[in-house]
C-alpha cells in the first residue's frame, strides 16, 4: 500500500513532467516566430503609411511606395481565382458525388497530392514552357496567373470537396426519390449549403497565391516597371517578388523598407488566413441539421 | 404540373416517357465536372511534358550521366569547357534539409503529441489556430527573415564572417515544415480511436505509457507520412532557401559553409539564360529531376498514410 | 386496372440473393400492404419499384416491373418515373431548406414559377399531411430543425407535392408517436381516391386497418398475396401467414 502510493507519485511527476516538457518543444516552436513577428512589426511599422501602400516607388525603388506591387498581386490573384475556382469546384463535385471507387479516381487524387507538393519553382518552370512560350503569352500577367492557378488547384479542390461530403446522404436520396436529377439535388440542396466551405478554400487560395513568388518570377512579374499593367499581356509588379528584389539586389536600400514590404506581405497573408479560420468557426457553429 | 400518365387498352401514354431539358442538363453536367476532375490528371502530365520538352535537348546533347550526378562543378558559364555538375548543389539541398529535419522532426513530434494529448478544450483549439498560421506564411518572407535576422544573429553569436549558410537555411527551413508536420501528426494521432487508450489506461498504464507504447505505435503510418511530407516540402523549397544559404557552390564540410540549393539555382540563374542554350535545358533538367523526386516521396507518403505499405 | 404489375422479380447484392420469385398485381386506387419480418426484402423491393437501384452497382434486378403498363427498367427518363411515385421512409428527413421550399422544391423543379401557384400547392400538401396549422406561421423556418413527427408529415407533404400516381410508404410510423401515426392514417385513407397505396409495415395490425390487400414477404420470397381482412382471420393459403400474423414469430 505505501509502495503504490510512492510509485503513483513518481508517475504523476514523471507525467507532470513530460507534459512539462513537450509543452516546452510546442513554445519552443512558437516563440521564435512570434519574436520574429514582433521584429518584423518594430522595424517595419515606422514605414507603413497611407502613402506607402497608395504611391508608387521613387529613387530607384529605394523610397517612396508600394502600390504597383500590392496593385499587382491583387490582378494576379484575381485572374488566378477566375481559372482556378470554377475548374477546382467542379472537379471537387465530379470528386464527391460522383466519382466511382476506380482507378481513375485514384489517379485524380493522386494527381492533387503531387500538384500541391510539386515545388514551385518547377510549376515556374512549367509556366515557362507551357504559357509563356507554347501558348506564346510571353511573360504576361496571363501566363503567371494561369500559374498560379495550376498552382493552388488542390487548395480549392480539398476545401469544396470537405464540405461536400459533409452534406448527409440522407438529403441527397431524398431528393432522388423525389425524381430530382443529380445536377438538380446538387444545386438545390448540396452545394447551397457548401458555399461557405467553398468561400474558406477560396480565401485560403487568395492567401497562398499571394505570397508566391517563383511561380511568377519568370512568367510575368518584374521589378522595374516604370507603368501600371494595361491588360492581362502586360507584365506586373507584386508585392512578394518586390519584398525578393528590396533585400537581395537593390544597392543603397534603407535597412527599414524591405521590413515595411515584408510586413505588408505578412500582414496581408496572416489576415486572409484568419479570415478563412473565423468563417469556419461560423460555420460550426450554425448548424442547420 | 405533369398530368399523370393515361392509360389505355392500346398501350402507353405517350408523353410517359420524355427525354426533357433537365435529362439532358444532368448529363451534361456530368460531362463538365469529369472534365474537371481529370483536369488534375492532365496538368501534372502537363508539367512533366513541358519541362521535359524544355530540358530535352540536353539530355540528348551534353547531358553526361557521371558527370552530372557526380561532379560537383556546376559551371555552366565557363567560357573553357562548361560542366553541368549537380553534386554540389544536391549536397546543399541535402544538408539543409537534413539540419532542418533534424530540428524540425522531434519538435514537430513534441508539438504534436502535446496538441493531441495533453491539450483540452480551448487551449487545443488557440495551438491548432496557432499552428495553421505559423504554415501560412509565405517562403519570401522566411527567406528575408533569414537574411535581415537569422544572418546577423548568427554572425554574432558564433562570430563567423558569414550569416548565410546551411545553419541559416537549416533552422528557417525547420521552423517552416514544423507547423504542417504538426498538423498532420496531430491528425494521425488524433486519428487513433480512444479505445486504444481506454483498454491500455483500464491496464494500469500511465498517461506517457499509453502514448509511448499504444499511441503512436498504432499512428505510426500517419506519422511517418508527416515526415515524409516534410522532407519534400524541404527539397521543394525555393525563395526561403535561395535567400539564406548564400551563393557558394561547394559541399558543405561545417554547418557555416555556404551552399546552393538545386531549387535556389534554378531559380538564380534562369533569369539570365538564353532560350534553348545548354545552360537553359540544364536547368530545366534539374527540374525533371525535382520533379522526380518530389513525385516519388508524395507517392510513398501518400501510400504510408492510407496504409499500404510500400516496398 | 392494374398499376404495378410484378412478374417473376428477384433482387440480389451481389451474391447475397435478398428477394427472388415475387410476383403479384397492384390495383389503382388500392392499398397494398406488405407485411413480413426484418430483411425479408420489403425495402429493396420498393427501391427496385422507382429504379433507385441505379445508384447502388451492387445491386441486381431480375424479372420484369411495370408502372402503366410500362416496363421501368426500359425507361429512359428515370426522373420522371420517380416524379410520378411518392416515396415515404421509415426515417424522417427534413431537407435544410424552409418549411415552404421543402414543398415547393418538387413543383419548382417541375417547371412551376408562380408564386401564387406554389403557395396554394404548399398550403395543399401541408394540409393534407396533417402538418399546415402546426407550421403555417413559420414556413419560414429550416425543414431539418423540426420535431421526428413533424419532419416525418414534411416528408409525405414533399411525397404529395409531386402530384403522384402511387405512394410507397415504408414503415412510416417508426421514428413517429401513435397520435401522429392515427393522424397520417386517416391521411391515407382519404388518399387512395387518388393514388395508389403500397403500404410496408411491420405493424401487423397496421396492414388490417389500412390495407385492401396484402402481400406477405418471409425470407426473400413473397409467400402469399391475398385479401387483407382473409388473411388475418385465417383463410390463408400458406400456415407461415397465419403464424405471422398472430405473433408466433416476428
Amino acid at each position: 500500500m505505501f509502495e503504490s502510493t510512492q510509485l503513483n507519485r513518481k508517475n504523476r511527476t514523471r507525467q507532470r513532467l513530460f507534459k512539462i516538457g513537450l509543452g516546452s518543444m510546442t513554445g519552443i516552436l512558437i516563440l521564435p516566430v512570434v519574436l520574429i513577428m514582433g521584429m518584423l512589426i518594430y522595424k517595419g511599422a515606422p514605414v507603413i503609411s497611407f502613402e506607402f501602400l497608395f504611391t508608387s516607388p521613387t529613387n530607384g525603388m529605394t523610397a517612396g511606395g508600394i502600390f504597383p506591387a500590392l496593385l499587382g498581386t491583387v490582378l494576379l490573384v484575381v485572374v488566378a481565382l477566375l481559372a482556378s475556382v470554377p475548374l477546382g469546384v467542379a472537379a471537387a463535385i465530379y470528386l464527391s458525388e460522383y466519382a466511382p471507387d476506380n482507378w481513375i479516381t485514384r489517379a485524380i487524387n493522386l494527381a492533387i497530392i503531387n500538384l500541391a507538393g510539386v515545388p514551385s519553382i518547377v510549376h515556374a518552370l512549367f509556366g515557362v514552357g507551357a504559357f509563356v512560350i507554347f501558348f506564346r503569352f510571353g511573360t504576361s500577367i496571363l501566363a503567371a496567373s494561369l500559374t498560379l492557378a495550376i498552382m493552388t488547384l488542390p487548395v480549392v479542390i480539398v476545401a469544396t470537396r470537405e464540405s461536400l461530403q459533409a452534406v448527409p446522404m440522407a438529403f441527397r436520396e431524398a431528393c432522388w426519390n423525389m425524381g430530382a436529377t443529380r445536377w438538380q439535388t446538387i444545386r438545390s440542396v448540396v452545394l447551397p449549403n457548401a458555399i461557405t466551405g467553398i468561400l474558406t478554400g477560396v480565401i485560403l487560395e487568395v492567401s497562398r497565391t499571394a505570397g508566391e513568388t517563383a511561380p511568377i518570377m519568370f512568367t510575368g512579374a518584374a521589378f522595374f516597371l516604370p507603368l501600371l499593367p494595361q491588360g492581362v499581356f502586360d507584365q506586373t509588379m507584386a508585392l512578394s517578388l518586390h519584398l525578393f528584389v528590396v533585400s537581395t539586389q537593390v544597392p543603397g536600400m534603407p535597412e527599414a523598407l524591405p521590413f515595411g514590404v515584408a510586413l505588408v506581405l505578412i500582414s496581408m497573408v496572416l489576415l486572409m488566413n484568419s479570415l478563412s479560420i473565423a468563417l469556419r468557426m461560423y460555420l460550426r457553429g450554425k448548424k442547420k441539421w | 404540373m405533369e398530368q399523370p400518365g393515361q392509360n389505355t387498352s392500346a398501350g402507353v401514354d405517350p408523353s410517359f416517357d420524355q427525354l426533357n431539358r433537365d435529362w439532358y442538363i444532368d448529363k451534361a453536367v456530368q460531362v463538365l465536372v469529369f472534365l474537371g476532375g481529370i483536369s488534375a490528371v492532365v496538368f501534372i502530365i502537363g508539367i512533366f511534358v513541358f519541362i521535359s520538352k524544355e530540358g530535352f535537348g540536353f539530355l540528348v546533347g551534353d547531358f553526361n550521366f557521371k558527370e552530372f550526378f557526380f561532379s560537383p562543378n556546376w559551371r555552366p558559364t565557363s567560357e573553357n569547357k562548361e560542366t553541368f555538375g549537380i553534386l554540389a548543389l544536391m549536397a546543399g539541398t541535402a544538408s539543409v534539409t537534413g539540419l532542418a529535419m533534424l530540428i524540425a522532426i522531434p519538435f514537430s513530434l513534441g508539438a504534436a503529441i502535446f496538441i493531441a494529448e495533453f491539450a483540452s478544450g480551448k487551449t487545443r483549439e488557440y495551438l491548432k489556430i496557432t499552428v495553421e498560421l505559423l504554415a501560412a506564411i509565405p517562403s519570401v518572407v522566411w527567406g528575408f527573415i533569414g537574411l535581415a535576422i537569422m544572418n546577423p544573429i548568427i554572425i554574432e553569436t558564433f562570430n563567423v564572417p558569414v550569416g548565410l549558410n546551411v545553419l541559416n537555411a537549416g533552422v528557417i527551413l525547420g521552423l517552416m515544415a514544423a507547423p504542417i508536420m504538426t498538423s498532420i501528426a496531430e491528425d494521425a494521432l488524433k486519428a487513433v480511436p480512444d479505445r486504444y487508450r481506454e483498454a491500455a489506461e483500464a491496464m494500469g498504464a500511465t498517461r506517457w505509457q499509453v502514448i509511448y507504447k499504444v499511441v503512436l505505435p498504432a499512428a505510426k503510418n500517419g506519422l511517418l507520412g508527416a515526415v515524409l511530407l516534410g522532407v519534400g516540402r524541404g527539397f521543394g523549397e525555393t525563395m526561403a532557401v535561395l535567400m539564406a544559404t548564400g551563393h557558394s557552390i561547394n559541399i558543405p564540410t561545417s554547418v557555416f559553409d555556404s551552399v546552393r540549393a538545386l531549387t535556389a539555382t534554378i531559380a538564380a540563374e534562369l533569369g539570365e539564360t538564353a532560350a534553348g542554350s545548354s545552360h537553359y535545358q540544364a536547368l530545366f533538367t534539374i527540374g525533371i529531376f525535382l520533379f522526380i523526386i518530389t513525385f516519388i516521396i508524395n507517392l510513398a507518403a501518400d501510400l504510408i498514410v492510407r496504409g499500404v505499405r510500400k516496398g | 386496372m392494374v398499376k404495378l404489375s410484378v412478374k417473376d422479380l428477384s433482387i440480389s447484392y451481389g451474391s447475397d440473393c435478398v428477394l427472388q420469385d415475387v410476383n403479384f398485381d397492384i390495383q389503382e386506387h388500392e392499398i397494398f400492404g406488405i407485411i413480413g419480418p426484418a430483411n425479408a426484402g420489403k425495402t429493396s423491393f420498393l427501391k427496385a419499384v422507382n429504379r433507385m437501384d441505379m445508384f447502388n452497382p451492387a445491386m441486381k434486378v431480375g424479372g420484369d416491373i411495370t408502372f402503366n403498363n410500362v416496363a421501368v427498367n426500359k425507361i429512359r427518363n428515370v426522373y420522371g418515373l420517380r416524379r410520378r411515385i411518392g416515396v415515404v421512409f421509415p426515417l424522417p428527413v427534413g431537407l435544410p431548406l424552409s418549411v415552404y421550399d421543402n414543398v415547393a422544391l418538387a413543383p419548382r423543379l417541375g417547371g412551376q414559377k408562380n408564386k401564387a401557384e406554389l403557395d396554394v400547392i404548399v398550403e395543399r400538401c401541408l394540409t393534407r399531411a396533417a402538418l399546415w396549422d402546426e407550421v403555417k406561421d413559420r414556413l419560414d423556418s429550416l425543414g431539418s430543425l423540426l420535431s421526428g413527427g413533424q419532419q416525418q408529415r414534411l416528408t409525405i407533404a414533399r411525397a404529395l407535392s409531386q402530384d403522384p400516381e402511387m405512394l410507397m410508404l415504408d414503415e412510416f410510423s417508426i421514428a413517429v408517436d401513435p397520435v401522429t401515426t392515427m393522424r397520417i392514417e386517416d391521411v391515407l385513407k382519404e388518399l387512395r381516391n387518388e393514388v395508389t397505396i403500397i403500404l410496408v409495415t411491420n405493424l401487423v395490425q397496421q396492414a388490417r386497418r389500412l390495407a385492401d390487400r396484402t402481400a406477405f414477404f418471409l425470407e426473400g420470397r413473397c409467400v402469399e398475396v391475398g385479401v387483407t381482412e382473409d388473411l388475418f382471420t385465417g383463410e390463408v393459403e400458406d400456415q407461415r401467414t397465419r403464424d405471422y400474423v398472430e405473433g408466433r414469430f416476428g
